[in-house]
């Protein structure tokens, strides 16, 4: 076996918070100065200062041509992983080793200057992201090409819509060319359709030319599908590297122990539905849910299904009882599996986020879970030569009916 | 038959980050990275004119405006002397080292703060950012060399061979500005206040420096200007300029390497040391 690509050993990052007040400017730090003294020779102490471990002891290497997916929630310490390897900020402590060239992808679009035209900042852009003028020149169609912008190339890119913006910048930093690669959440830009083109090209990326690459995304169905590999973080602690199916059932489960994010529950804990067991069916128009509650007491509850695109914009809403007392559900105390079927016949083709929430109607929610998985529709035309609508249209996500009176 | 031997391919590049351990690379990387310092440059210099009706005229239209206002000043109301030379030379001299120093050392001195999007978000070293704004005020100051000499031939002054020497004073005052920008953009990261002490700066330091007038006539206050490193350069490039009309002070002109050569070194010390923070408090 070669050298690993990538050597962590021991990495920590510390940052301080500072709880009694900013100091952007020099008056506030001397007038911080002064009052610490006077802290300190009237109390004896100084001013509290908070550390805040964003990583701590993590350990992990990464062979040569591995994809490997990051996972964690918000706060656990990818990002800072990230800023660390490509050489942004440096660690607390621990030693890191990267054998190769390393090119790393924080953000779309780094370096964009409004005011130069879309030439121009493949140029300067791809020079910000550590490509040489001839690598930038021999690829310079191909970016076009995929950007799709070919014809507003000398217009400034400050008059660009948001996706060709988007698009183009994918563009440079896909003809990126290092043996390692370091990918941050940027793929959650753009249309459903670009999505996948970017997936598309991530992955030839991954599989042609050994390359290394190290991937963070809350979509963990590209995870899954991208990387060999995981890494999953918790509170900038490592919990668990291995093969990615792992990885991801790892990062579920933990979402069933803990009650901070997937999981959502106000005041009435007796009430839940679990996670493990939130199953979806997709059987053409309607999709299945499989869903257990449990109950500490019985009573009744309205259910709720709320879809919302993958951008995360509400689509619309299934409720047994929300509108309707009479359509409430009945829940006796203990476990209870229920099958709900929803219609989805009208919606655009596209993906789709699924939650489930338990409501005392117009009082509050009981508790509230994330399906983890997106729902992709997909129909074909229901008659040769009739098409059907295209979440990535832009147009909506319901077709709506419509008749002639 | 046995295969040619292939050359065994080049082990890359090993890079090792740990806490506290300054990268062994920073200055052959510096070097793998000019052409982005380049760009930058580049970048700054093509947006300015973005929109601007007038576009590279302002380029012209500043020193002249500046150059009539500092001659009615000087010349006509304070009527300092000028040892026949033109009042307008004097000016047009003393503005070109003046301008140089003021493009210089405010761009490098904002640099940081003004590319604080690239500074969190790509690893480079940063020293470039400080370096590209030096190309900047380098382009301004060739286009206002470049029609200031005629001027100056027309005015009836013609250079010597003191004008061979101009790219020695060109470089000091590039140090000089480079070796101050870096202090007050490594400070301005952590300290905003600095953004408002530039100006100010800039503001006295067309007094102090002779830029309106020259100091050959006024032995009481020379050896007290000369302690404004700056004076010496701007002495000096006017005797570039000038063709030998107006005296070169040599312990003005010392004092200036010396100090430039301070700040150069204390700035790139002090630069290196907070540049590992510059991402997490920028």
């Amino acid at each position: 076996m070669s050298l690993p690509a990538i050597e962590v050993t021991s990495l920590a990052k510390r940052y301080v918070l500072e709880h009694e007040s900013r100091h952007d400017s020099l008056r506030d730090t001397l007038h911080h100065a002064a009052r610490k003294l006077w802290r300190r020779a009237r109390w004896g102490t100084g001013f509290e200062k908070e550390e805040f471990w964003a990583l701590r002891d993590v350990s992990f290497s990464v062979q040569p041509g591995e994809v490997v997916g990051i996972i964690g929630r918000n706060g656990a310490g990818k990002s800072t992983l990230l800023k660390i390897l490509s050489r942004i900020t440096e660690p607390t402590a621990g030693r890191i080793a990267l054998r190769g060239r390393v090119a790393s992808l924080l953000e779309v679009g780094t370096g964009f200057h409004p005011d130069l035209s879309g030439r121009e900042n493949i140029y300067l852009n791809g020079a910000i992201l550590g490509m040489s003028r001839l690598e930038i020149r021999a690829n310079f169609d191909e970016i076009v090409a995929f950007a799709e912008i070919e014809r507003f190339l000398d217009t400034p890119v400050k008059r660009y819509s948001s996706g060709m913006y988007v698009r183009l910048a994918f563009a440079i930093a896909a003809h990126l060319e290092p043996e390692i690669l370091i990918v941050d959440e940027v793929l959650a830009v753009g249309d459903a359709q670009f999505q996948k083109k970017c997936l598309g090209k991530m992955r030839d990326v991954a599989n042609s030319s050994g390359r290394t690459v190290l991937f963070v995304s809350h979509n963990l169905g590209a995870v899954q599908s991208l990387c060999t590999r995981g890494l999953y973080l918790e509170k900038g602690v490592c919990r668990f590297v291995g093969p990615i199916d792992q990885t991801v059932d790892r990062y579920l489960r933990a979402g069933l122990d803990t009650s901070s994010l997937a999981v959502f529950s106000k005041g009435e804990p007796a009430v839940r539905v679990d996670q493990a067991a939130f199953i979806v069916t997709a059987t053409s128009p309607v999709i299945e849910v499989d869903i257990t509650i449990r109950s500490a007491t019985a009573r009744r509850v309205a259910v709720e299904f709320a879809l919302s695109t993958g951008a995360g914009t509400p689509v619309g809403l299934a409720t047994s009882g929300t509108f309707d007392p009479d359509a409430m559900v009945t829940l006796i105390s203990g476990d209870q599996a229920q099958r709900w079927r929803i219609d989805v016949s009208n919606l655009a083709n596209g993906a789709y986020q699924l939650n489930v929430q338990l409501v005392e109607p117009m009082i509050q929610i009981l508790t509230r879970i994330e399906c983890p998985t997106l729902i992709e529709v997909c129909r074909g035309p229901s008659q040769p030569g009739h098409r059907v609508m295209e979440q990535a249209w832009q147009a909506g996500a319901v077709e709506l009916p419509c008749i002639r009176s | 038959m046995s295969s040619p031997d292939l050359p065994t391919p080049a082990l890359p590049p090993e890079i090792v980050l740990e806490a506290g351990r300054a990268s062994a690379h920073y200055w052959r990387d510096l070097w793998r990275y000019r052409e982005l310092a380049g760009l930058l440059a580049w970048r700054d210099i093509k947006v300015r004119y973005k929109q601007a009706a007038l576009g590279v005229a302002w380029a012209v239209i500043q020193p002249a405006v500046q150059t009539i206002l500092l001659t009615f000043v000087f010349g006509k109301l304070a009527k300092m002397p000028d040892g026949g030379v033109p009042y307008p030379l004097i000016v047009l001299t003393g503005l070109l080292p003046w301008q140089l120093f003021t493009g210089a050392f405010s761009g490098a001195g904002n640099s940081l703060v003004g590319n604080s999007h690239l500074i969190s978000k790509v690893y480079f070293p940063r020293l470039l950012v400080p370096l590209s704004c030096l190309a900047v005020a380098l382009v301004d100051f060739s286009v206002m060399l470049a029609l200031a000499l005629p001027c100056i031939v027309i005015f009836g002054v013609a250079p010597g061979w003191q004008l061979l020497l101009l790219p020695l004073f060109v470089l000091l005052t590039l140090v000089i500005a480079f070796g101050a920008g870096l202090w007050v953009t490594a400070l301005t990261v952590k300290f905003r206040d600095f953004r408002f002490i530039t100006p100010f700066i800039l503001q006295i330091g067309v007094f102090v420096t002779p830029v309106g007038y020259r100091t050959d006539f006024m032995p009481n206050w020379r050896d007290l200007l000369a302690l404004n490193p700056l004076a010496g350069v701007v002495d000096g490039m006017r005797w570039c300029l000038l063709g030998g009309r107006s005296d070169l002070y040599l312990p003005g002109l010392a004092v200036s390497c010396g100090v430039a050569a301070m700040l150069l070194i204390s700035g790139v010390w002090y630069f290196r040391k907070t540049e590992r923070q510059f991402a997490d408090i920028i």
